[in-house]
């Protein structure tokens, strides 16, 4: 096989790459309008780079060079080397709805509890009766490039729904498999959560063997309903060659509770951006997570959350261990609008640096329009304690062995916030993996 | 009798300035050695030294662990060889918990020395035997190392440690500090119940009242990093009737 062959030629441009696709995209008439204009947007403005200042410490342009073509539609082959990555999952006991490739494996997924609605991206996008099914491309939360970008390419995705007072036992599950490489996969997902649902919500980005240098764009839309609770739990372990660029759109109606984590281990570059707004008064939203990144990772967590409404209360940790030459990013912006009075936000970022060459670069915006709150922010970068180790090592621990304890102890302290046991493990069983594969 | 810990002419320095002047000490195997002395005369730097703390650079001298060079070995390793320090100021290690730590830290010893890791069990045994004797609830084990606790707790747990691990040379530094009379006779007993002819200790202390719980063979007197005066344990009563005020004078 000519490996030349395989790589997309480097002259091929953003225009041949929708063209290309676009025959298979789904959905027409308003659908396709939505996307020839949104990747209009994106040919314009291109891949976001330093001098725009929500992607200034991660500069796409030279981080990515270009997006890659289209993944093609899995075959039987990609299939089955998707079930061999879904077989070897931490995470068990979920109801999965796998997305391999950017397409949706019924074969792979389970079938919804009851009070779980469950569709196709492609299918809702399809279907000419719905008048308003080209919404699901548009979003008003963000003009952000790369969520046109994701709007123009989404292949597919599941479109999820809990009925008003369910409370499905199972975690809902959307596992993203990469199968190919050199490859671009988007994907949108939605979920809303009727009035007083409660419900876990698990993403996973994990990688078949030997695929490669992919690109995922992914985007989650969620609405929780007055009075819903949602845990949500990412993990994103791609490919360590692989990029993850993915967008979480959060509506949060009145006394709601959003409890978020996310961590990632894998990936050569990755963006996660969250854009969170509460539209009801009495919610409380809790937005963690930690990067674990070594080698020449790059890690970016951005988190813009809009106190809308007044008596709501944010909190917000994003924890990062970095080594090597690898680099963590994190963006924390609070609106606090003119009505939002007695809002208590605050946001906390701590970095625990490994090595002379790591970086962590933290920027927190604070922009109050109200008089009555509590906004508050910290941030704390740092190598581990020499007095710590020390007392370690006086009591019989190698270095390594020390090290590894107080590294285990700041990420640990992070993943105490997820509050169902399993997934906490699986989040400590990823931790676990990347700090043996340090030693 | 056969020497346990040999420090002789030892001179440390601190970000450039000499704090240890030349210190001699001896410590046999089964004998208890007192240091006393004025705050600032050293005392904690040479525990730190004999530990293997970073950070101190030592000029001249050598120390001497049962015939070896203690300076040539990593912390780690003279920990797994029999060297306990208790520390003065312990540290908070938040997200470690106690149980964790200390099976890991007792294992890690055993290992260094070839010998098999513990069972859960049997480790769980004697958790439960040293703090019943220590009167230690098995609550603080739960909690993060040290984090939360009082000054007499922390110096508690590093009691616990010293008679989990069973080294062979304990140097306790300022162990009465934080402890009411109650905790101080209960830690001098489980630092009492581990003499035995093989071991060795040096009870750092500013206050003569340890030394009524903890009999020592020998004190000495220490003054701007040197050992200025030894004798039997009438020096320290004698110290606390005149003070330090004369030694001062001698070394200044
Ligand atoms: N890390 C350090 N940097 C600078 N000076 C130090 C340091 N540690 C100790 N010293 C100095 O060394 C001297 C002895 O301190 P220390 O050993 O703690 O005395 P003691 O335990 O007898 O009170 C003091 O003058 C103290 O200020
Ligand atoms: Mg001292």
């Amino acid at each position: 096989m000519n490996v030349a062959l395989l790589k997309p030629a480097p002259e091929h441009a953003p225009n041949d790459l929708f063209a290309d696709a676009r025959s298979r995209l789904p959905g027409t008439g308003p659908v396709a309008d939505v996307r020839a204009a949104s990747f209009a947007d994106f040919a314009a403005r291109g891949l976001p780079h330093r001098r725009i200042e929500e992607w200034k410490y991660t500069d796409l342009r030279a981080l990515l060079g270009q997006v890659a073509p289209l993944a093609a539609v899995p075959d039987e082959a990609a299939l089955a080397r998707a079930k061999a990555a879904l077989a070897k999952l931490d995470v068990t006991g979920t109801t999965r709805f796998v997305l391999v490739d950017g397409v949706f494996a019924a074969e792979l997924s389970d079938a919804p509890d009851a009070g779980v609605t469950l569709r196709r991206l492609c299918a809702v996008l399809g279907d000419e009766a719905n008048a308003v099914r080209a919404d699901l491309l548009r979003t008003n939360a963000t003009n952000d490039v790369m969520v046109a970008f994701n709007a123009a390419l989404a292949t597919d995705g599941v479109v999820l729904g809990v009925a008003d007072g369910a409370r499905p036992e199972k975690p809902l599950h959307i596992v993203h498999v990469a199968t190919q490489s050199a490859v671009s996969i988007a994907t949108r997902s939605f979920l809303q959560l009727g009035k007083n649902a409660q419900a876990t919500l698990v993403e996973s980005f994990v990688t078949a063997e030997g695929a490669h240098d992919y690109q995922t764009h992914d985007a989650v839309v969620i609405w929780l309903g007055d009075d819903a609770a949602l845990e949500h739990v990412r993990l994103v372990e791609d490919a360590h060659d692989a990029a993850n660029i993915s967008t979480a759109i959060v509506t949060l109606g009145a006394k709601a509770r959003f409890n978020s984590f996310s961590i990632t281990t894998g990936a050569h570059v990755s963006r996660y951006q969250a854009f969170i707004r509460f539209n009801g008064e009495d919610t409380h939203a809790s937005i963690n997570g930690i990067n674990l990144l070594k080698d020449r990772q790059h890690g970016d967590a951005t988190l813009v959350l809009d106190h809308a409404v007044p008596n709501c209360d944010s909190r917000e940790e994003f924890r990062a261990v970095v080594d090597d030459s690898a680099r963590s990013v994190f963006q924390g912006r609070i609106n606090v609008h003119p009505d939002a009075q007695k809002t208590d936000a605050k946001m906390m970022t701590r970095a625990l640096l490994l090595s002379d060459e790591a970086e962590a670069d933290n920027k927190p915006e604070l922009e109050i329009f109200a008089d009555d709150v509590t906004c508050g922010h910290g941030a704390t970068t740092g190598a581990l304690d020499d007095s710590l180790l020390f007392y370690l090592r006086a009591r019989g621990l190698p270095e390594k062995e020390a090290q590894a304890m107080l590294i285990q102890a700041f990420v640990g302290e992070a993943i105490e916030t997820i509050a169902d046991d399993s997934l906490r493990e699986a989040a400590e069983t990823a931790a676990e993996r990347w700090l043996k594969a340090r030693s | 009798m056969s020497a346990l810990l040999e420090v002789n002419n030892l001179k440390v320095r601190v970000e450039d300035r000499e704090i240890l002047h030349g210190l001699t000490l001896t410590v046999n195997k089964g004998q208890v050695h007192a240091i006393m002395g004025p705050n600032g005369s050293g005392k904690s730097t040479l525990s730190h030294v004999i530990a293997g703390k970073p950070g101190y650079e030592v000029t001249d001298g050598e120390i001497l662990f049962e015939g070896d060079d203690l300076l040539a070995m990593e912390p780690d390793e003279r920990a797994a060889k029999g060297v306990f320090l208790a520390f003065q100021y312990p540290v908070e290690i938040p997200g470690v918990a106690t149980m964790n730590f200390l099976r890991t830290a007792l294992n890690a010893q055993r290992k260094a020395r070839g010998e098999a890791e513990m069972s859960t069990p049997d480790f769980l045994k004697k958790v439960r035997e040293v703090c019943t004797r220590l009167n230690i609830p098995q609550d603080m084990l739960k909690r993060g190392v040290n984090v939360g606790f009082s000054g007499g707790e922390k110096k508690r747990n590093e009691v616990l440690q010293m008679a989990l691990f069973e080294p062979s040379l304990c140097i306790l530094d300022e162990m009465d500090s934080g402890l009411d009379i109650d905790a101080l006779r209960i830690a001098a007993d489980g630092v009492n119940a581990l003499r035995t002819p093989d071991r060795g200790f040096v009870v750092i202390t500013h206050y003569q009242r340890l030394l009524n719980y903890i009999v020592p063979d020998v004190v000495h007197v220490m003054s701007h990093g040197r050992v200025v005066k030894s004798g039997g344990k009438e020096l320290a009563l004698e110290l606390e009737e005149s003070g330090y005020a004369q030694f001062e004078d001698k070394a200044a």
